[in-house]
């Protein structure tokens, strides 16, 4: 305990002469009120971490060479919103990720054309995760935009019919961002390598050649889609203006960010600006069908690697050396059952909560962290057994309802 | 018996949110491997690590008597021992840099708290031994907080 104290001492020591010799922070200094808060320096070194003045630009995604082109971006707006991108003309990205809604749907699991077994997603900062969806089975955010369009449950589409959507009323517009498209005047209506059984079997009856020049535009929709998703920018909330000293939080959320950094340990994984370490952590949360329990993270790095539209396929813009993520891929064994660390922006307006809207309430969710089951499928973090040194949460009653007046912080 | 809790309560205090790691840990990044076959040094390359973020270590690789070890095989895992989690990544020595260096990539921290970082070295000389290194992430101190 004493090496801990010091420890703490130390720090602070550190950051007060850091302090004293900063002329920045001299100037500043609005947050001299939170210091009255009674925060260590440890603490208020945790803080500073979290606001979203911290968050640097989006990271630059070498695979998507349009990822930052306004021309790209415009046409990804368009086609974000665009029903016609489903096969039974009626689903949008924006179907499920709802700008009104902070491009979340509000339901447990995702419609599209079916229903779905995980939450849709919000994505605005999605940019900023190296693995995209709850198993993290897509490596960039234009990868990612092209999984739901194939997906029989989604938007329902094949390939072609996507490209044949694009020539007839994106033509100028994608030209204009990408060059000249192929000529399909000789192929079926219908083809891609996931879609019905008589789909499959004329994308199969395309030579390579082609079916690479109709991929090839296929991708570039996800890249355009991707260009826009990056133009999305996250608020600041009330906590930052607490951090950033211009503004307060109640009695009761400072006791809930006081655990929120402390006992309740949410910041071990909830950390940064963003609130998530964008890691994969099984948490014991109860599968929404028991009889088919979801494996989440252990099943998809196989698909990411696998992936043709991954950051080290043909389809990419990056060199393989850019690829950093991808080439060391962790196969961690305790993957199993595993989801990525949602950020923590804007969770009080967006219930249901988890992979798959399994809880209805923050209360449920902090209940859930403070009663720690055993997993379902893997092993729970959670739990103390085989942990080594592992401090389980504890938190009273009172305690957890001062977490949830919080997280409305955020 | 109040003080003695007071200090008991304030020893478990949580450091930056995360469990406290153990005060018994030996932190040096210089060590003999277990069976005395290797002595291993490594050391990030950048100044700061930051969370979450890719980077690269060096690895100096010498018998005990000091003479660098060449063409070493080195394999590396580790994780979180209090989290029950390994590495986010797969790091791997993509590089013998000479004079028994060696460059290891793809490291990355998701957090902060106690990691580790467990090396298995070996040649045809010496054959193969292991060590494992202790490594506490912290958040920058910072001018301005």
């Amino acid at each position: 305990m004493i090496p801990c104290l010091r420890y703490i001492v130390a720090l602070g020591m550190a950051l007060a002469v850091l302090g004293a010799s900063s002329p920045g922070f001299a100037q500043a200094d609005p947050s001299a009120h939170r210091k009255n808060d009674g925060w260590t320096a440890a603490e208020l070194a945790v803080l500073a971490s979290l606001r979203l003045s911290e968050l640097p630009a989006t990271p630059d995604d070498p695979s998507n060479a349009w990822a930052d082109s306004p021309a790209a971006a415009e046409l990804g707006r368009q086609l974000f919103f665009d029903k016609r991108l489903s096969r039974n003309q009626a689903v949008a990205c924006a179907s499920c990720h709802d700008p009104a809604r902070q491009f979340q749907d509000d339901k447990p699991v995702g419609e599209g054309m079916g229903i779905g077994s995980r939450r849709s997603m919000p994505i605005v900062a999605a940019g900023y995760s190296p693995w995209l969806f709850w198993d993290g089975r897509k490596d960039s955010l234009w990868s990612q935009a092209l999984g739901p369009l194939e997906d029989a449950l989604e938007h329902g589409g094949n390939r072609l019919r996507y490209v044949r959507l694009m020539q007839s009323h994106y033509r100028q517009d994608y030209v204009d961002v990408f060059g000249p498209m192929p000529d399909l005047g000789h192929l079926p209506g219908d083809a891609g390598p996931l879609g019905t059984p008589a789909e499959q079997a004329a994308w199969q009856c395309m030579d390579s050649a082609t079916r690479d020049a109709v991929s090839r535009v296929f991708a570039n929709v996800g890249k355009v889609i991707a260009a826009y998703e990056r133009t999305l920018h996250l608020e600041s909330s009330r906590l930052d203006r607490y951090i950033d000293g211009g503004g307060t939080l109640t009695p009761q959320q400072l006791r809930g960010l006081r655990l929120f950094v402390g006992k309740g340990q949410c910041v071990s994984c909830h950390n940064g600006p963003l609130l998530t370490d964008q890691q994969f952590h099984n948490t014991g949360v109860p599968p929404r069908d028991a009889l088919r329990p979801d494996a989440g993270r252990s099943l998809a790095v196989v698909k990411v690697r696998e992936d043709e539209f991954n950051c080290l396929g043909r389809f990419s813009d990056a060199k393989p050396e850019q690829c950093q993520e991808l080439r060391f891929l962790s196969e961690d064994e305790h993957m199993e059952g595993a989801f990525r660390t949602p950020s923590l922006r804007g969770v009080a307006t967006r219930p249901p909560y988890m992979h798959a809207g399994q809880f209805k309430s923050l209360e449920d969710v902090v209940r859930h962290y403070v009663e720690a089951p055993r997993a379902t499928v893997g092993r729970s973090e959670l739990r103390s057994e085989h942990r080594e040194g592992r401090t389980p949460i504890h938190l009273l009653a009172r305690e957890q309802q001062d977490l949830v007046a919080f997280l409305q912080a955020l | 018996m109040r003080k003695a809790l007071a200090i008991a309560l304030l020893g478990s205090l949580p450091l930056a949110g995360c469990m406290t790691p153990p005060t018994t840990l030996d932190l040096s990044l210089d060590k003999l491997t277990e069976a005395q076959k290797y002595v291993v040094a490594i050391q990030p390359q950048a100044p700061l690590i930051t969370i979450n973020r890719l980077h690269s270590w060096e690895v100096k690789v010498s018998s005990p008597d000091g003479a660098p070890v060449l063409h070493a095989q080195i394999d590396v895992d580790g994780g979180m021992p209090q989290h029950g989690h390994g590495l986010p990544t797969r790091p791997r020595v993509t590089q013998e840099l000479g004079d028994g260096r060696y460059l290891l990539e793809g490291m990355k921290f998701s957090m902060t708290g106690w990691w580790v970082i467990k090396l298995t070295v070996q040649t045809e000389q010496r054959g193969t031994d292991a060590v494992t290194f202790n490594k506490v992430i912290e958040l920058p101190p910072r001018d301005k907080v």
